[in-house]
C-alpha cells in the first residue's frame, strides 16, 4: 500500500524549492504548473519541472505534477512535455465531471503511444473545486483505471458556494462526497490545503477531522506541516498491538483450517480484520498484515 | 533555430539562473557568465548552456548568464525557455527530448 498522508505543493517555476523538493519526507511531492505559476512563466516552468524530473532522484515520495486544466489551453501544453518525463502521477485541476478526467485521460495515452511509454502507466488524480463536481464526485472517482484518488480544492470550492473557509462547516458535504466516492472506488481521498501555516493548532484540528472522516492524507503547502501530519496518521502502540493480536488469531485459525477466528472469546470479523491489516500497513509493517 | 530577438528567462532568486539570450553579432555562441562561483563552477555551467543551446539547434547566439548557484536541470531549463522564447518558437518538440 502507498501511504499518502502528505502531498506537498512546490511552485513549478522555482528552483531553489524543486531542489530541496525531497529532503523533508512527503508521501508525495505535487509539483505545481497551474496557480503559484504566472501566466507569463508557464513555459519556463514546463522546461524547468521536465528538466528536474528527468535529472532529479526524489525516491521513495511520489511525484505528482499538477496541469492546468485542458479548457484553458495550457493543459495539453503541460501534457505534452510532462508525461514524457515520467511522473507516477497526473493531477488535473477543477474536475467538474467524469468527462475532464476521460478527455484528459485521452490525450495522456495518445502522448504515451508516441513516446513509447507503456500505456497506463501514467496515474492521474482529480481534484474536485467546484460544487458541480462535488455532486459528480462518484462519477469522476469511478471514470479512469489511472485515477489513483481524488482530492478536494477548498478555496474555489467556498468561492463556489459562496461562503469562506471557516471552521469547517462549509467543508462537511465536499469532504463527505468526496471521501465516500473515493472509497467506494477504491482509491484515496486527499483533502485540501490548511493555509495558515503559522498556526499548527488550527492545523492539527483539520487534520484530526479528515482522518477521522477517513480520508488518506492531506495536501501540506510547507514542509513544516509534513512531521505533524505523519504523527497524527501514526497509530498508537496500542493499536498496532491489538492488530497485531488480531492477525496472529487470523493466520492460527488459517493454519487450524478453521474459517472462524476468536480474539478473547469474541469472533473476529472481517471488517476487524480488514481495519487491522490497514491499520498495520499505515505502520508501514505491511509483512505482518499478511494472513497466511 | 534562429535568435531573432532579445529575451530572457530565470530569476536572481537563489537556486536559479537568468539567462538572456540575445541575436549574435558574430558567427557562434558567445556566453558571458557572472557567478559567485565562477571559479569552481564556471566552466562546467558555460558548457551547460552551450550543450543546451546546441540540442536544441541554435548555432548563433549572444547569451548573458546570472547565476545565483543553480542546479545543472536549472540551467537546462532557462536556457532552453530563453531560447525558445529569443527564437520566437512555441515547437518544443517534445518527442524529441524524450
Amino acid at each position: 500500500m502507498r501511504l499518502r498522508r502528505t502531498m506537498m505543493f512546490v511552485p513549478g517555476n522555482n528552483p531553489g524549492m524543486i531542489k530541496d523538493a525531497g529532503i523533508y519526507g512527503a508521501d508525495c511531492i505535487m509539483f505545481d504548473l497551474e496557480d503559484s505559476v504566472a501566466i507569463t512563466e508557464k513555459d519556463a516552468a514546463r522546461f524547468l519541472v521536465y528538466s528536474a524530473l528527468t535529472t532529479l532522484d526524489y525516491s521513495p515520495a511520489e511525484i505528482v505534477v499538477r496541469i492546468n486544466d485542458l479548457s484553458s489551453g495550457l493543459g495539453v501544453q503541460d501534457l505534452e512535455a510532462i508525461v514524457r518525463a515520467r511522473p507516477h502521477v497526473i493531477r488535473l485541476p477543477k474536475t467538474e465531471t467524469a468527462q475532464d478526467v476521460i478527455d484528459c485521460e485521452k490525450e495522456i495515452e495518445r502522448i504515451e503511444k508516441e513516446a513509447g511509454i507503456p500505456v497506463g502507466s501514467t496515474g492521474m488524480m482529480a481534484a474536485i473545486e467546484g460544487a458541480e463536481g462535488v455532486l459528480n464526485a462518484a462519477e469522476i472517482a469511478k471514470s479512469s483505471k489511472r485515477l489513483i484518488g481524488i482530492a478536494l480544492g477548498a478555496e474555489d470550492y467556498v468561492t463556489d458556494l459562496k461562503t469562506t473557509r471557516s471552521d469547517g462547516t462549509e467543508l462537511a458535504f465536499a469532504r463527505g462526497m468526496i471521501v465516500n466516492a473515493a472509497r467506494a472506488a477504491g482509491i484515496d481521498a486527499l483533502d485540501t490545503v490548511y493555509s495558515d501555516v503559522s498556526n499548527e493548532e488550527g492545523f492539527l484540528a483539520e487534520a484530526t477531522i479528515i482522518k477521522k472522516m477517513g480520508f488518506s492524507g492531506k495536501s501540506v503547502i510547507n514542509p513544516r506541516q509534513i512531521d505533524p501530519l505523519h504523527r497524527l496518521f501514526k497509530p498508537s502502540d496500542k493499536d498496532i498491538e491489538k492488530a497485531r493480536a488480531i492477525m496472529e488469531a487470523i493466520r492460527d485459525a488459517n493454519a487450524r483450517g478453521s474459517g472462524v477466528a476468536s480474539l478473547n472469546g469474541k469472533m473476529i470479523d472481517k471488517p476487524v480484520v480488514t481495519r487491522a491489516k490497514y491499520l498495520l500497513e499505515l505502520a508501514g509493517l505491511e509483512e505482518e498484515a499478511e494472513e497466511e | 533555430m534562429k535568435i531573432v530577438k532579445p529575451a530572457s528567462a530565470g530569476t536572481l532568486e537563489s537556486s536559479d539562473i537568468q539567462i538572456r539570450v540575445e541575436p549574435a553579432e558574430q558567427p557562434g555562441i558567445e556566453v558571458h557568465l557572472t557567478s559567485s562561483v565562477k571559479q569552481q563552477f564556471g566552466k562546467k555551467i558555460i558548457q551547460v548552456i552551450r550543450d543546451t543551446l546546441e540540442e536544441i539547434g541554435v548555432t548563433d547566439a549572444y547569451v548573458e548568464a546570472v547565476d545565483k548557484g543553480a542546479l545543472d536541470c536549472a540551467v537546462r531549463a532557462r536556457t532552453a525557455a530563453a531560447a525558445f522564447r529569443a527564437a520566437d518558437n512555441t515547437d518544443y518538440e517534445w518527442r524529441v527530448r524524450s
